[in-house]
């Protein structure tokens, strides 16, 4: 029997990415530009998180105008890449549009406003695959538990400050070694106190790993972030305003690209840093106000 | 037989290097033309083949295979992007890093967008001599073929279409085995083509 939308279909979308980046582009230029840089995927955005966090307001879905001139774009130039787009969290109506424009990967994105702030998307509906934000173990599996086919970190979105990411990276994979070590008896309490399904905490000490792939995302801006991220655990990256904020995205897109294939090795690391124009400028998340911080958006 | 390597410049090669391993099989992941050196067999995966011809071109791991092949010492299975690079022609005007050791034409993400991928039983014929084989198929964004060699095996198709095809010591498939736990299809690859590279 011939089935779509299955579970191993949207995490098999997610596997296929691995070792790649992940670029947010806001025009069809953009798009391009990532494209032939070696974008794995490109998000489809009207504003990259850094403008978000700039201009202020309610920041929603993409007009389906811009997302549709970025797909056409890419398909025109041949290029196959797929395209992501960013719903409200909890704005399952959102999800709906974005799936019904053939988007591939529907990230529920705490860099939007959210639009519900007790219940996230009930993602097993939908035949798209979605990707949520984490800052811990108990966080993943609960949007797992929801349908998520891929987690990545929240980071801090728009900082081009890696140091969030990091936190949250070292949070989950930490949190997977200690549950690795856990009696069995001990279990419920655990999924208790992370607040995630018994389910999924024994699939994770039981396997070490997510049962979906762990990417990173929010503040990586340069090759070695990317590479750092890697190294750490993620299997693949987000690049959101780091690209096209930088003064030539084209060749640092590239450079991040390969950081990302061989980021255990220094030496290639250090070729693809070099000589790059500047970095997005950013700002330092530690003197950031609590409240100006994306990431708590989401529970 | 000697190790057998995944080519892992991006995409899904830490699941194909699971599956090598449980077939039986030394496996190591390769990303430089030295690494090739140690292998007798290489998959390549499923990814991002503009991505993938990108790297692959500026590392010198495109010359490096199809030396290694044409000299008759490397056996390769490519999976859906895999497939792509491994066929000597794609729809359309691209400019990717294909091998062309499969005299195919391929058309890539032929299926529409990702609400579109499916899993689908299909037949394999007779894989290692045991008969067909029942094979749940996991399509993701995947590409077909449309236009065939005369040189071309026809080993298992979907709907018509051909999903895994055979041309000398090169086995490709639209479909992701490595995403299922069905690790036979590996074995086959190893039995029936790595295995002929002498060690």
């Amino acid at each position: 029997m011939e089935e779509k939308g299955t579970m191993r279909v949207k995490i098999g979308l997610a596997e296929m990415l691995k070792g790649g980046v992940i670029m947010d582009v806001t025009t069809p230029e953009q798009a391009l530009i990532a494209a032939e840089a070696g974008a794995a995927a490109v998000m489809a955005l009207e504003r990259v998180p850094a403008d978000i966090r700039r201009d202020g307001g309610v920041a929603r879905m993409a007009d389906p105008n811009v997302i549709d001139g970025i797909i056409k774009a890419l398909k025109e130039k041949k290029y196959e890449v797929p395209v992501m787009a960013k719903a409200r969290i909890g704005h399952f109506v959102e999800a709906q549009i974005l799936e019904a424009m053939g988007v591939d990967f529907v990230d529920e994105s705490e860099v939007l406003t959210p639009a519900d702030e007790h219940f996230h998307i009930d993602k097993h509906k939908f035949k798209v695959p979605f990707v949520c934000g984490a800052r811990n173990l108990g966080e993943a599996l609960r949007r797992i538990g929801e349908g998520a086919a891929m987690i990545r970190t929240k980071g801090e979105a728009g900082s081009g400050d890696v140091v969030e990411a990091v936190r949250h990276m070292r949070a989950v994979t930490g949190d997977i070694r200690r549950l690795t070590q856990l009696p069995d008896e001990e279990l419920m309490t655990e999924a208790k106190n992370l607040g995630a399904p018994y389910d999924l905490v024994k699939y994770v000490k039981e396997n070490g790993k997510l049962p979906v792939p762990n990417f990173a995302a929010g503040g990586i801006a340069t090759p070695a972030d990317a590479a750092l991220m890697m190294m750490l655990g993620a299997e693949a990256v987000f690049v959101g305003s780091g690209i096209f904020k930088s003064e030539d995205p084209a060749t640092r897109a590239k450079a991040i690209v390969d950081a990302v294939t061989h980021y255990r090795d220094p030496k290639v690391l250090a070729e693809v840093s070099r000589g790059l124009k500047g970095a997005m400028r950013g700002l330092d998340v530690s003197k950031m106000d609590e409240k100006d911080l994306l990431q708590t958006r989401g529970w | 037989m000697g190790r057998i390597g995944a080519l892992a410049l991006q995409g899904d090669f830490e699941l194909h290097i699971k599956m090598l391993r449980r077939a039986g099989v030394e496996a190591a992941e390769i990303r430089t033309p030295a690494q090739l050196d140690s292998v007798s067999g290489l998959v390549i995966p499923g990814g991002e083949s503009t991505t993938v011809s990108r790297l692959m071109r500026r590392y010198g791991l495109d010359k490096a295979i199809r030396d290694r092949y044409l000299s008759g010492s490397l056996a390769v299975y490519g999976t859906c992007m895999g497939m792509i690079l491994v066929c000597s022609d794609t729809e359309g005007d691209h400019d990717l890093a294909q091998l062309g050791f499969i005299d195919a034409t391929v058309e890539r993400n032929a299926y529409g967008p990702q609400v579109e991928s499916f899993e689908s039983d299909i037949v394999i014929d007779s894989v290692n001599g045991a008969g067909p084989m029942l094979f749940r198929a996991v399509f993701i964004r995947a590409p077909k073929v449309t236009r065939l060699g005369d040189g071309v095996k026809i080993l298992a198709s979907h709907a018509g279409a051909p999903a895994l095809i055979s041309q000398g010591l090169c086995l490709a498939g639209n479909f992701h085995p490595e995403l299922t736990d069905d690790w036979r299809l590996h074995k086959y690859f190893l039995d029936e083509f790595a295995a002929r590279i002498g060690d």
